[in-house]
């Protein structure tokens, strides 16, 4: 009868997640809810074989890449805590959060954190900087077996020449943020929740 | 939107470029990929359709209490006085009906085996079925509402319902006679099963033969014809669902040439989930959890019949049947195969993703450098 309670969200740290990731009461109620579905071992954390049990994940061609940026360095499981932080980066940005008391630290959905999520899909090695290899690789994943290597090579070269302004022959973070700086990130890497 | 539509967005909103000279490529596609991914971390159409469907205020049942916790003590009192009743008093009635029910059949189709084949055989074995599958009925207590039974399955025909549970089929015998699909297994339900095949013509298949489907194919089709023979009853999502969805309809019953008549059948959860999660419990232990429960209660509607059309390929037909089951049933129509329960999804999707990618990467071009570590050009003519 009470075996479930040792599992269950208590109180604070919902109180917690809402402090730090900005999610709702009931977001956060749901998202538990789903963890917890997708929990197969029910130990309270996800392995990488619990995220690639869902379809529409594993036919994304970088589904892989995705999962990864779940796990800390090193790291097989996740927990609620990490779980949360990550899907954090894709709550949109609500206007009335520019006019409330600043936080003391980035919000983890600010713009910046939305490109450093996606600059960690391209950054393999986890350097802070994505080389030409790495750049051929993400590129590869996203399009199969479908173009040669030399296209391939062309188009990696051709980004790099011109993202690269140090002339280091890879892009670094704020290399990224310049080339992007007109995209609308803010909206393209935001999830709207259904309530 | 699609794939494509969307990426376009993405760039449009980052480049003042015109977009026919687009450039192939541009780091911010990355975002669509992203995004999707986390969506289906967030919330997926498939997953959630392998556990029981959860019931927005609780029914006094444990099992269906996800988020268990103190309320108030009045219902915990009633909920102590529902476990009473359930397991002390319906229970053990449940329990002895199921086996005075299973026992009659064996034994009655088995007396009836023994009569010469002809008209009275075919009576007795029709009264026979139905009367032990009406004591299985309220052994489950099941409360069956039956919806235009002039549409009823006839003789020649292929009956085919969306599946939640074993007890889909104690369902539809209720109330009409149906040639049953299967593979023969040992134990108990050997025994039913070879028993049952000898008051009337049920199509059982060794374990051997399963797998080869022009075997499968050939004798449904030599029963189907034979018009004296019963209507077969056939589940071609080839598992169990939740009952919140339908899922892609496995072509085979549909290639064989014969009137189709969909059933729709929906369980009413707030009395008894009758889903059978064959991952997490056990034949006899979700028996016992079907008759603790306060009932079964379920509707089944009989569709008018179908028959597959000029020009249309079985996979048409299959998804035209399914979508007439899921409208009638108020289930989500879904593409997904219920396969993905215990299997992973077939890599072929992934590439079409990768496809439809590449298509903008590279554009229309005719004359481009042949593949050197592929199977083959992609033509977009032919995407």
């Amino acid at each position: 009868m009470g075996s479930r309670a040792s599992t269950l969200l208590r109180e604070e740290e919902i109180e917690e997640i809402k402090k730090e990731t900005g999610f709702s009461h009931s977001q956060i109620t749901r998202l538990y809810s789903r963890f917890t579905s997708l929990d197969k071992g029910e130990n309270g954390t996800l392995s990488r074989e619990d995220f690639q049990r869902i379809p529409e994940l594993a036919i994304n061609p970088l589904g892989d890449r995705i999962i990864n940026a779940f796990f800390p360095e090193g790291e097989d499981q996740v927990n609620f805590r990490g779980f949360m932080r990550t899907l954090a980066h894709f709550r949109p940005i609500e206007d009335n959060e520019k006019n409330k008391n600043p936080p003391t630290s980035e919000p983890l959905n600010s713009r910046t954190n939305k490109l450093l999520f996606a600059f960690r899909l391209y950054d393999l090695d986890r350097d802070d900087k994505i080389s030409r290899d790495e750049l051929l690789q993400v590129l590869r994943m996203m399009v199969g077996v479908n173009i040669s290597d030399e296209q391939l090579g062309s188009i990696a070269d051709r980004t790099i020449q011109e993202a690269d302004t140090n002339g280091d022959n890879s892009i670094s973070f704020s290399e990224f943020i310049k080339v992007l700086e007109k995209v609308d990130v803010e909206q393209k890497m935001s999830i709207r929740f259904l309530h | 939107m699609s794939l494509e539509e969307e990426i376009k967005e993405i760039r449009r909103s980052g480049s003042n470029k015109d977009l026919d000279a687009a450039p192939e490529f541009e780091m911010s596609d990355i975002f669509y990929f992203a995004r999707r991914g986390v969506e289906s971390i967030m919330d997926d159409e498939v997953t959630k359709r392998f556990s029981a469907e959860e019931l927005e205020s609780w029914n006094l049942l444990t099992r269906s209490n996800h988020n268990f916790h103190y309320i108030s003590l009045r219902l915990t009192v009633l909920w102590g006085l529902g476990l009473l009743i359930r397991y002390g008093i319906l229970l053990p009635l449940r329990v002895t009906l199921a086996f005075t029910g299973v026992g009659l059949l064996v034994f009655l189709t088995s007396i009836v085996g023994l009569f010469p084949n002809g008209r009275m055989k075919n009576f007795m074995s029709e009264k026979v079925h139905l009367m032990c599958y009406r004591i299985c009925v309220r052994a489950l207590t099941a409360i069956i509402t039956y919806h235009d039974s002039e549409n009823k399955p006839k003789n020649g025909g292929i009956c085919v319902a969306n599946h939640t549970s074993p007890i889909d089929v104690i369902i539809l015998a209720s109330d009409g006679c149906y040639a049953m699909v299967g593979q023969i297994h040992g134990g108990l339900m050997g025994v039913i099963q070879r028993s049952m095949v000898k008051a009337c013509p049920h199509i059982w298949f060794e374990r051997s033969e399963v797998k080869d489907r022009h075997l499968v194919a050939k004798r449904l089709s030599d029963h189907v014809e034979d018009k004296s023979k019963l209507p077969i009853l056939i589940f071609p999502e080839g598992t169990c669902i939740n009952n919140t969805s339908v899922m892609m309809f496995k072509k085979g019953s549909f290639e064989i040439r014969a009137t189709v008549y969909p059933v729709a059948i929906k369980y009413d959860p707030r009395f008894g989930d009758a889903f059978w999660n064959s991952s997490k419990f056990g034949m006899v232990n979700y028996l016992l959890r079907m008759m603790s429960s306060w009932a079964i209660v379920c509707s089944v509607w009989y569709l008018p019949p179908m028959s597959r059309e000029e020009g249309e390929d079985a996979v048409q037909f299959a998804n035209r049947v399914k979508a007439a089951i899921a409208r009638q049933g108020g289930l989500v129509d879904l593409l997904w195969d219920g396969g993905l329960k215990r299997g992973k999804v077939k890599d072929t999707f992934k590439e079409e993703q990768q496809k439809l990618y590449s298509k903008m990467l590279v554009g229309t071009q005719e004359d481009r450098s042949p593949v050197t570590n592929g199977p083959g050009i992609v033509r977009t003519a032919g995407l």
